[in-house]
């Protein structure tokens, strides 16, 4: 995944061309396209429980990595741009989970 | 043999070379406002940060007039809940949080990695320019007729119920939040892009390190007070009930997301006190940190452990208490990254000659002054004492010991150390240790008394009080008197030493450091040649050894 | 003599700028192109990651007030048009896809080519804008828009008017802040249209323009979220 580690120090060197080829941006594009029509497509059944959100979400979730992996070319990019974006995430996990873990145990009060 | 001491490290004279530095390069009012220079933009800031510390300092003063006596006798209610407002909202959106970054961390920290300036010089400007129209809010809302919330802006007093500037406040707040995002994601960019050749992680000082762990905060922390903001100010103007139990909305979801950013902006004030702690012991016990890779690595778990515990904020706000456990115990871990700087600190400082120059004062009573600060903030993370104390002058107290005790001690340690570098004058020691003893003695006569009237039952935020905790409160009125000379003298005799100091030469406390490398002012461009670092941080067992040898020569 | 209060090994680089030449983009604060690429696209990655829980912090109220609330978010979804929602994530995706396009010839110095990518880009965004806007006035237009104008009252279940209120202004609040991004996008685009038609772009110069597409996808990748929580609930 590191096609350019990160330096210890700036040693000097020209700039990074990875240059991908065309056809990866349209098969990405076509494979974003896939992946709205089954958002939709699923949104119209109804799967119960919160399946739907679950299911709506996880597609979501594909559909920002792809963008995320290829538009964005993280995939060729330097390991400080992975921990970067992840880090990002993980602080974002972080306010998710200690929010819910108010919200979800409000309930456990029984006095 | 006695062992080396500052007053006889050798003072440079500067070259005909050296003699332009950054100060005279160029002349006129425009030169400093178009600026790319990260040191005059620092400058900028230093005047920016004086005037709001002057304003949020009125604002005390009144309060503590008011609080002499136990009748709400000079101000009414409402004036009185505006003086503690915009004290509040000032000192912490427009004096603290900008204070050691915006000055010390844009002055020292490029020289700090032999680079020629912040990554991105033009945004480092905007930066200053988007803090300022921030504080044009601030200053237009003082203007006319304040604010009453409290620097928290709680809902749904804020959105449906205050009548006074809520919506341009939080709108400044909005504004100097992204002045010290761009602020912080320039300082890591130019942390992880600029260092000079050689200079690898664990030969930066340890200034870097907390800037850096501070950065990933403010970073990470602040575009969620943004979007509070804005969903505060949506609430405000369409009158909708996002936070308003009446219309369905939740205040508690309110004060999460609120402190979600505000807890961490606790540690965004503190990592840089704490950063220019480690340079000031370091130089004036002329020896290595003692655990450098401890307290290293310590910034960055106080960076991440510090998004763990807001809620320690919210326990009697009606949370879940499965949920306040949890951030009870959380809250009590941030204390151990904490500990280990100062034991670390003050092991270094074990069986040194110890140099009780003006900084070195500061950083006394910063450690002294931090420890009280965290051991009662451990009080008030635990649940059962949180319950008793909350909203009391306890509370006050405890986090008046962090950020007063702690960063503007850290914060004026950083000015004395570094004021050589930034003007190419000394100012008075003699001076300079009075006013840092005052501001001790003031700061204790001011802040102690209201740990003690606080434990016995005094509520925060009231004009008046009952006619028990007169006395106390005396003291604390006096104290913050004290205080406020010792406040005022460093802006005399700083500034008088600007233009009559004695010059300083471009190592006065004999340090190590690439920013005691260079000459005093610095050139515009840092460094005439870029450096190549092979040593570690703080080696003064070879600088002392080298120096001796040039002595004896 | 006077290295001694350096350090005594400080040691100077002999020749700092021994570079045989000077791409005319290269700022002077910087060692050579490969540095100040570095620089700027870790800067705009930073920049992404501040955005991600700028936005984050909204849908983290959004799913809190969702589990509070399923009927009247469920109803209120109900009043936006999903072909029209669905329509628009066809468009924005298409943008990223000729944002990606431009990116890849700036890389290899294409001009003409990165210009027209980036035109369409503007093109594309716009038409996104323009079919938010129109909803908006739909929503306006029905008294769906929250606060005093808010007239709209469920037609089987008035108790949930006030949830719909809510949902609204989430509606309103995420996608104005998603579109106000959009609009800055445009304004920098038009800025950069000039740029790469004036030739700046190659192959050793290319940041300003991938950093422009990391902004114009991470706005995309908030659409992406905003589609099945606002249209599809």
């Amino acid at each position: 995944m590191a096609h350019q580690p990160d330096h210890e120090t700036y040693t000097g060197h020209s700039a990074p061309h990875h240059q991908a080829p065309l056809g990866m941006y349209f098969a990405v594009f076509a494979a974003l396209m896939i992946l709205t029509v089954l958002t939709v497509w699923v949104s119209r059944i109804d799967l119960g429980h919160g399946m739907n959100t679950l299911v709506a979400m996880s597609i979501a979730i594909v559909k920002a990595l792809v963008v995320i992996l290829w538009f964005m070319h993280v995939i060729h990019s330097p390991r400080l741009t992975w921990i970067v974006v992840i880090s990002s995430f993980l602080w974002l996990a972080v306010m998710f989970v200690l929010f819910y873990s108010d919200y979800l145990t409000r309930a456990w009060n029984i006095y | 043999m006695t062992s080396t001491t500052i007053d006889d490290a050798p003072f440079i004279e500067p070259s005909t070379r050296e003699r332009r530095n950054y100060i005279n390069d160029e002349y006129g009012v425009l030169s400093w406002l178009l600026t790319k220079d990260h040191k005059r933009i620092a400058l900028l800031y230093l005047f920016s940060v004086t005037t709001f510390f002057i304003v949020g300092g009125l604002f005390a003063f009144l309060m503590r007039l008011e609080l002499l006596t136990p009748e709400g006798d000079m101000f009414t209610s409402d004036t009185y809940n505006k003086f503690f407002t915009l004290h509040g909202i000032v000192m912490i959106f427009f004096f603290l949080i900008p204070a050691i970054p915006a000055v010390m961390g844009n002055f020292i920290l490029p020289i700090m990695l032999g680079a020629k300036d912040l990554a991105f010089p033009k945004l480092n400007l905007l930066s200053w320019y988007v803090y300022m129209v921030g504080g044009i809010f601030g200053v237009v809302v003082i203007i006319t007729g304040g604010v009453d919330t409290g620097w928290t802006f709680y809902t749904p007093f804020s959105t449906q119920y205050s009548n006074t500037k809520v919506f341009a406040t939080t709108l400044g707040a909005f504004i100097t939040g992204f002045s010290s995002i761009l602020t912080g994601l320039n300082f890591l960019v130019t942390i992880h892009r600029m260092r000079a050749p050689g200079l690898t992680w664990y030969r930066l000082p340890l200034f870097v390190w907390s800037i850096y762990a501070t950065s990933v905060v403010i970073l990470l922390a602040t575009p969620v007070l943004a979007i509070t903001l804005v969903l505060l100010m949506v609430e405000r103007v369409l009158q909708v009930g996002i936070f308003d139990p009446a219309l369905g909305g939740d205040p508690v979801l309110y004060q999460h997301m609120f402190w979600f950013y505000s807890h961490p902006a606790v540690y965004i004030m503190i990592l840089p006190g704490m950063a220019v702690i480690s340079e000031c012991v370091a130089a004036f016990t002329r020896k290595r940190i003692f655990g450098y890779k401890f307290v290293a690595y310590s910034s960055l778990a106080i960076a991440f452990l510090g998004f763990l515990v807001w809620a320690h904020h919210m326990f009697v706000a009606g949370i879940s208490v499965y949920a306040a456990l949890v951030f009870s115990f959380l809250t009590m871990l941030v204390a151990v990254p904490s500990a280990i700087k100062v034991f670390n600190w003050t092991s270094t400082m074990y069986k040194a000659s110890v140099s009780w120059q003006t900084p070195m004062l500061y950083v006394l009573g910063f450690i002294g002054l931090f420890t009280i600060g965290g051991v009662t903030g451990l009080f008030l993370g635990a649940l059962g004492v949180d319950v008793h104390v909350h909203d009391s002058y306890f509370v006050v107290a405890h986090f008046h010991y962090i950020m007063v005790g702690g960063t503007i001690m850290a914060y004026m340690a950083g000015l004395h150390y570094w004021w050589p570098k930034i003007t190419g004058r000394m100012y008075s020691e003699w001076w300079g240790r009075l006013s840092a003893l005052l501001v001790f003695v003031g700061f204790n006569l001011t802040f102690f008394p209201q740990f003690l009237v606080g434990y016995v039952g005094m509520p925060r935020r009231y004009h008046a009080y009952a006619p028990e905790f007169q006395v106390l409160n005396v003291l604390s009125t006096a104290g913050a008197t004290v205080l406020a000379v010792g406040y005022l003298l460093p802006m005399l005799y700083l500034s008088y030493s600007w233009k009559f100091g004695r010059k300083a030469g471009a190592n006065p406390w004999g340090a190590v450091g690439l920013e005691w490398a260079t000459t005093s002012p610095p050139p515009k461009e840092n460094f005439h040649d870029t450096p190549t670092v092979t040593w570690e941080a703080y080696d003064y067992p070879a600088f002392l050894k080298a120096m001796k040898e040039t002595q004896n020569v | 003599m006077s290295d001694v209060t350096l350090h005594p090994s400080a040691e100077h680089a002999a020749e700092p700028h021994g570079h045989g030449h000077h791409h005319p983009f290269l700022q002077h604060h910087f060692e050579d192109m490969g540095q100040q690429h570095e620089a700027s696209t870790l800067g705009m990655w930073f920049f992404v990651a501040q955005e991600i829980l700028f936005f984050g912090g909204i849908f983290c109220a959004y799913f809190i007030y969702r589990s509070m609330y399923p009927e009247a978010w469920a109803a209120g979804s109900k009043l936006q048009h999903w072909q029209v929602g669905a329509a628009n994530t066809i468009v924005l995706i298409g943008s990223s896809l000729t944002m990606a396009l431009a990116v890849w010839g700036a890389q290899g110095a294409r001009r003409k080519f990165t210009t027209l990518m980036l035109v369409l880009t503007l093109i594309l965004g716009g038409i996104f804008v323009g079919v938010k806007g129109y909803e908006y006035a739909e929503h306006i237009h029905h008294g769906q828009f929250p606060g005093s104008m808010f007239t709209f009252v469920h037609p089987d279940n008035p108790q949930l008017s006030n949830g719909i209120e809510l949902f609204m202004t989430f509606y309103f609040t995420m996608t104005g802040l998603h579109a106000l991004h959009m609009v800055i996008g445009a304004g920098l685009l038009l800025y950069f249209i000039r740029r790469a038609w004036r030739g700046d772009f190659g192959p050793e110069y290319y940041s300003p323009i991938e950093i422009m597409g990391l902004y114009w996808h991470f706005v995309d990748i908030v659409w992406i979220f905003l589609f099945p929580l606002l249209y599809l609930v």
